[in-house]
């Protein structure tokens, strides 16, 4: 067990002294190793680790003047770029690929001081819901390792929830970093779309992505946030739109009255507690709301209607996107190439064939197809519309309520391979996360029960774009007051 | 309108992909049972629909045209499966036959 409840009171303890951040790295390292089984890391960095540490436990004591994150020990997702270290998209073709650069999220981290304990697997190219497509073989729940972890971004919410580290970076596309966190019962936020910089990290559906942390609090989550936000000129989408002050913002929420200014209507779509539900979550849920109602919040009924159309949407334009960002692994500049290139054909076919995974591959051909000749309109132009109905779905919805929520996901974790051999159930397992990625909205996963088998149960929360302060402040106010 | 085992030859084709006969079989089965499933779309009447292409608003991103540092060739050759002193190497590509 940790004894800090969040960085705040860590960076205080080791200013006094109670706590050594070495030992604390070594407390890390030693969990990593003895979690080797769930496959969470594709790489550990112990030595720079513990040089860090001793170089920022010097800073945090001698100057007042240490990052924000000084001292926080964190894990990221293999999708991110770490200058000098490997960058393998948990995929064969990128098996031996070190970056050159730092992702600007990453440098963000550095820059206040954060500690980077080590690489955390993912499904290949963060495409899957289980974080079984992986090269380097599937991640196991801590919980209970005969169920999957969730994913794509399984690893991170991994090495949080098995006490590898502090927090994670992941990325969500579809709701790889929300999805995860409610299997594996930690918190997981992922931002609006265009918050943080998407630099250095690699494409997959690149109007979809965005990076975003897993804690084990609500304070640390906002405090991450807060440093990696920001625009960027080296991502012509990031958000020139200012950074609120998120951890200070937690302050409004005053807790001895159980109230704060302000108080956020929250909506509940019908669409999302229908058919398919597992009834233990719905009960979770349902229970908190009356938590919530007897707390003297305003809670309706509100409706998506297009909600039934979101993973169809999601999976054309996704795949769309993702045939073209993955065109460029060809062989000719960086990463695997066959053996048998004897011609720049087949170069560029045996190196992308032998190289990429099998799902990997059937999203390229679907996505091939939904922009080929003859179907772009059919299929391709028609999502973009459902993306505009979707996304005016959430805009009528936010003109009534400020923040949305639903359960996570329809289950609790499912067991390995349980889904692995039909691709659309396991997309179907994304229903109530892929809507925020196609507004391009912030949602953030909060555990708040166990079931019956002892599995983690997540209610997420979603907040009009930009306005993360709302769904911190409510997450927050969650976690001190109602679990 | 099913996917063939011909379309989905083309569709590697296009991708740069190759396949075995029995991959090829399971992923026409796939793409059909994808492609049945998001018909569901057509049940929308779009007709007056604009499209949405990136969800927050976008605009055009202007710099003045300066250089800066970039990688070096060294460094850009450091990933490569095949290099000589400053270029990728890549099997031939005109063929003379």
């Amino acid at each position: 067990m940790l004894n800090y409840k969040n960085h705040q009171e860590k960076l205080e303890k080791i200013k006094s002294g109670e706590i050594s951040l070495s030992e604390n790295v070594k407390h890390f390292l030693k969990n990593i190793e003895a979690n080797k089984k769930l496959n969470a890391f594709n790489f550990v960095f112990s030595e720079d680790a513990l040089k860090d540490a001793e170089l920022i436990e010097t800073k945090i004591k001698s100057s007042s003047s240490c990052g924000k994150l000084a001292g926080m020990v964190i894990a990221i997702k293999d999708v991110l770029a770490l200058k000098d270290k490997p960058l393998t998209c948990s995929s064969k073709i990128l098996k031996d690929f070190v970056s050159l650069y730092n992702a600007t999220a990453i440098n963000k981290l550095k820059e206040q001081d954060a500690i980077i304990i080590g690489k955390t697997s993912c499904d290949e190219f963060a495409m899957g819901s289980s974080n079984e497509n992986s090269a380097f073989g599937p991640v196991l729940n801590p919980v209970d390792p005969s169920r999957v972890p969730g994913g794509s971004s399984g690893g991170s919410a991994v090495a949080v929830a098995s006490e590898c580290c502090d927090a994670a970076l992941g990325t969500d596309t579809g709701g790889s970093i929300r999805q995860p966190a409610a299997f594996c019962g930690v918190f997981g936020l992922k931002p609006t779309y265009g918050r943080v910089s998407r630099f250095g990290l690699t494409a997959f559906a690149s109007s979809f992505d965005s990076i975003g942390p897993f804690t084990n609090n609500v304070e640390d989550a906002s405090l991450i946030l807060e440093v990696i936000s920001g625009k960027d000129c080296l991502d012509s989408t990031s958000a020139d739109i200012p950074v609120p002050d998120f951890q200070k913002l937690l302050d409004d929420v005053n807790l001895a009255s159980g109230d704060y200014n302000g108080k956020p209507r929250i909506g509940i779509p019908k669409e999302y507690f229908g058919q398919g539900l597992n009834p233990e979550i719905r009960e979770s849920i349902e229970n908190l709301i009356g938590k919530l109602k007897t707390s003297g919040f305003e809670v309706k009924e509100i409706s998506l209607p297009h909600t039934e159309y979101s993973i169809a949407t999601y999976y054309i334009l996704t795949t769309a996107e993702a045939s073209s960002n993955l065109a460029r692994y060809d062989g000719a500049r960086y990463g695997y190439r066959s053996s048998e290139s004897h011609n720049l054909k087949q170069m560029y076919t045996l190196s992308r064939s032998e190289g990429f995974g099998k799902e990997v591959k059937r999203r390229i051909m679907l996505g091939t197809y939904v922009l080929s000749a003859g179907y772009y309109d059919a299929y391709y132009k028609k999502a973009q519309k459902v993306r505009r109905l979707l996304k005016n779905d959430f805009d009528n919805a936010f003109s009534e309520v400020d923040l949305i929520l639903t359960p996570t996901t329809p289950s609790t974790a499912f067991k390995i391979g349980e889904k692995s051999s039909d691709p659309l159930e396991m997309y179907l397992n994304d229903i109530y996360t892929t809507s925020a990625n196609l507004a391009g909205i912030p949602g953030i996963n909060i555990p708040i029960a166990t079931s019956s088998e002892g599995l983690p149960i997540g209610l997420q929360l979603m907040a009009n774009q930009f306005n993360e302060t709302a769904l911190l402040k409510m997450s927050y106010y969650i976690q001190k007051n109602l679990l | 309108m099913p996917v063939s085992k011909k379309d989905v030859e083309h569709i590697a084709e296009l991708a740069k992909l190759s396949f075995e006969e029995s991959e090829i079989e399971s992923f026409t089965g796939d793409l059909n049972e994808i492609l049945s499933y998001v018909e569901k779309l057509n049940e929308l009447n779009t007709d007056n629909v604009e499209p949405l292409s990136y969800p927050i608003p976008g605009q055009n991103v202007f710099r003045d045209d300066i250089s800066t540092p970039s990688a070096s060739t060294q460094e850009a050759l450091k990933n490569a499966p095949d290099k000589d002193e400053s270029f990728f190497k890549v099997p031939k590509v005109i063929n003379m036959d």
